[in-house]
């Protein structure tokens, strides 16, 4: 009894909403450099015990702030002998892991409080946020110096520090999105199925709100670089002699006027890094940014 | 399409002279934030009293202009919010009262349509997705809910292997209310409230929907809740009528009484609103003259006297019931005109439409 229209038989192959985001970063020239400047950079911090032409730690008083392209080090030497690139391939592990972890972190706590206060509403909603909002009467510099300052030098204090920072951060983007997502119809028309809240949240909240969570956390990556190397670079992140990009920065100051090609390496590798992390976030929110 | 391919249909328990929905005294009141040191908390009445039943296998249109608590008793009605009070028994049983109907079981025996076909569809979830959450919730297994979808979206028109893997903004307006019919009806249920369900679409596709949801209502025995502003629309497919005006109902009747003798002042001025298709009947009259008063500080008495023209004192004194008029008794009218008791000079003949 029901009439088709015809159709052609061949069925145009509809992607799913990641797949087209995928497929779209594929397509963006800037995309692909910036992943290849950030793979180069991530595999040579990965594969740097086998990659390191040089002990990081082995020091020469004889062969003290050597300069860049010297015969056996390339990148030359620190203020105590040890080869450059070989630290700054160890330090990359150090200072990449504290661009990530808080990241990773608060993207997980901050979206499942944001969906929390987001789809409860109401008085929790109201405790959550203004709860959160003292975070943002202190600078988030400022704020992360102290946090670590009152928890103690230290690579997994200045984790929690950060991650500190970030979260209320993300809660805010989670709640903002969550609370817009709530009111819709399919919300509506999802409960009118009677399903429960936990299966809403995940099956048509979250698939919603992980989007633009997404986008604001990869330009969060770049941020947590640099504020985790500014402690180190303070003295409350990690400790010498562990090679990390903000420690080796304040180390080398002192070297400044003898060779400032070779003290300005370390922040040149945090300068790449963290534009890298943003321009990929921009082009993760340009193709995320399709009409759905 | 054979209707053995769904579930079981829910039983009819009350037998057929027992209305499937009863809704009594249904109030509904926003209140209004006033500054911090206000001291009176003021109320918007969005709906207030509302009382009716709907008979097994009917269609009750429910009309009235925007902000007349329309959408309001549909959400009341759907338990998507709370009612301040009032009761409503499904086919003989109390929804959510003890030894009454759970409110799950309801809600697959009711289901809605909304007006917004996109908002109403989430964006990540294709077609089938979206089709088969809502059994997969009630528990049927993912090869039946699949399975189900698809004679689903056939039923309405979708050809299931060229629309099943689709999403949303890749339809049309038309095609993705076909959707949303197709989701309620997934669960079989017994009635499906239509808030302004074909209200955004182009006429032509209009008219298609409303076929179908006619077709639906024949083959499936539902019972619809029709809301809408289409006076045309809601004549087409309801048997009765219910008209609101600021969250009351002030007329309410089988559809040819109220089209053919609508008693109500209001209603009267709705109908002569509508565009007739005939140049010999023009409309003569001017239409309703401003707005509905503000609801939260309402006027005592008839709420829509301050736009009646046929407004007297005893209007602002006595609240009219809706009261018996003509020779069906279903059709009700609350209007002191009606009511050769009430005083008003009017109410003793005829008024000329």
């Amino acid at each position: 009894m029901t009439a088709y229209l015809p159709i052609p038989p061949a069925v145009a192959a509809t992607r799913s909403y990641w797949a087209t985001v995928w497929y779209q970063l594929l397509r963006d020239p800037m995309a692909l450099s910036i992943t290849f400047i950030l793979l180069l950079i991530v595999s040579a911090a990965v594969f740097a015990p086998w990659l390191a032409p040089a002990d990081p730690y082995k020091a020469s008083m004889l062969n003290r702030l050597l300069p860049i392209g010297s015969e056996g080090h390339l990148l030359g030497t620190d203020e105590l002998g040890r080869d450059m690139l070989s630290r700054l391939m160890y330090g990359g592990r150090i200072s990449l892991l504290m661009g990530v972890i808080p990241v990773l972190a608060a993207f997980i706590i901050g979206t499942a409080t944001g969906l929390l206060a987001g789809y409860v509403g109401g008085k929790l909603n109201m405790a959550i946020m203004r709860v959160l909002d003292v975070f943002y009467a202190f600078p988030s510099v400022l704020l992360a110096v102290a946090i670590s300052g009152a928890l103690g030098p230290g690579m997994s204090n200045s984790l929690i520090a950060l991650s500190l920072i970030f979260i209320p951060q993300v809660v805010r983007v989670a709640e903002s999105v969550t609370t817009q997502v709530r009111k819709l119809d399919y919300i509506e028309a999802a409960r009118m199925s009677g399903a429960g809240a936990f299966s809403i949240i995940r099956v048509h909240v979250l698939s919603n709100v992980l989007g633009p969570v997404f986008v604001y956390t990869t330009g969060l990556l770049s941020v947590s670089m640099i504020l985790a190397s500014g402690l180190s670079f303070l003295g409350l992140g990690v400790k010498p002699p562990e090679p990390e990009w903000g420690l080796m920065l304040n180390t080398l100051r002192s070297a400044i006027y003898i060779n400032p090609w070779l003290a300005a390496l370390p922040g040149v590798l945090i300068f790449i890094t963290s534009i890298a992390f943003n321009l990929l976030a921009d082009s993760v929110r340009t193709a995320m940014d399709i009409r759905r | 399409m054979n209707s053995n391919s769904f579930p079981a249909a829910p039983q009819d328990r009350g037998g057929p002279a027992q209305p499937l929905l009863i809704v009594r005294d249904l109030k509904k009141h926003f209140p209004v934030r006033g500054g911090l040191l206000t001291r009176k908390r003021q109320f918007v009445h969005a709906v207030d009293g509302v009382s009716f039943s709907v008979p097994k296998g009917k269609t009750l249109g429910i009309v009235g202009e925007s902000g007349c608590g329309k959408s309001t008793t549909a959400r009341l009605i759907a338990r998507l919010m709370a009612a301040d009070s009032g009761s409503m028994i499904f086919d003989g049983d109390g929804v959510e009262e003890y030894g009454g109907i759970h409110l799950k079981e309801f809600r697959r025996n009711l289901q809605m349509v909304f007006q917004d076909s996109y908002a109403s569809l989430n964006p990540r979830l294709s077609i089938t997705e979206t089709i088969a959450y809502g059994p997969r919730i009630h528990g049927v297994p993912a090869a039946e809910a699949n399975r189900l979808t698809r004679d689903m979206l056939a039923r309405v028109g979708l050809e299931p292997d060229q629309f099943g893997a689709r999403y949303p903004h890749e339809l049309s307006g038309g095609q993705r209310q076909r959707v949303n019919i197709a989701r309620a009806l997934a669960f079989d249920p017994r009635m499906v409230i239509l808030d302004e369900a074909v209200a955004a679409l182009d006429k032509s596709v209009q008219a298609q929907v409303l076929n179908l949801l006619q077709e639906l209502k024949d083959e499936r025995q539902l019972t619809y809740l029709f809301i809408s502003h289409d006076l045309h629309v809601v004549h087409y497919l309801s048997d009765h009528v219910m008209v609101m005006y600021l969250g009351e109902v002030v007329e309410t009747g089988p559809v040819e009484d109220i089209y053919s003798q609508a008693a109500h002042p209001y209603t009267r001025a709705l109908l002569s609103a509508v565009p007739s298709m005939d140049p010999d009947h023009r409309t003569q009259l001017p239409p309703l003259i401003g707005d509905p008063p503000n609801p939260i500080d309402l006027p005592g008495g008839c709420r829509f006297r301050g736009r009646c023209p046929h407004a007297y004192p005893v209007c602002e004194t006595q609240t009219p019931p809706l009261m018996a008029v003509g020779v069906s008794p279903h059709h009700l009218v609350a209007c002191h005109m009606n009511n050769t008791q009430s005083g008003h000079p009017n109410s003793s003949h005829e008024i000329s439409a």
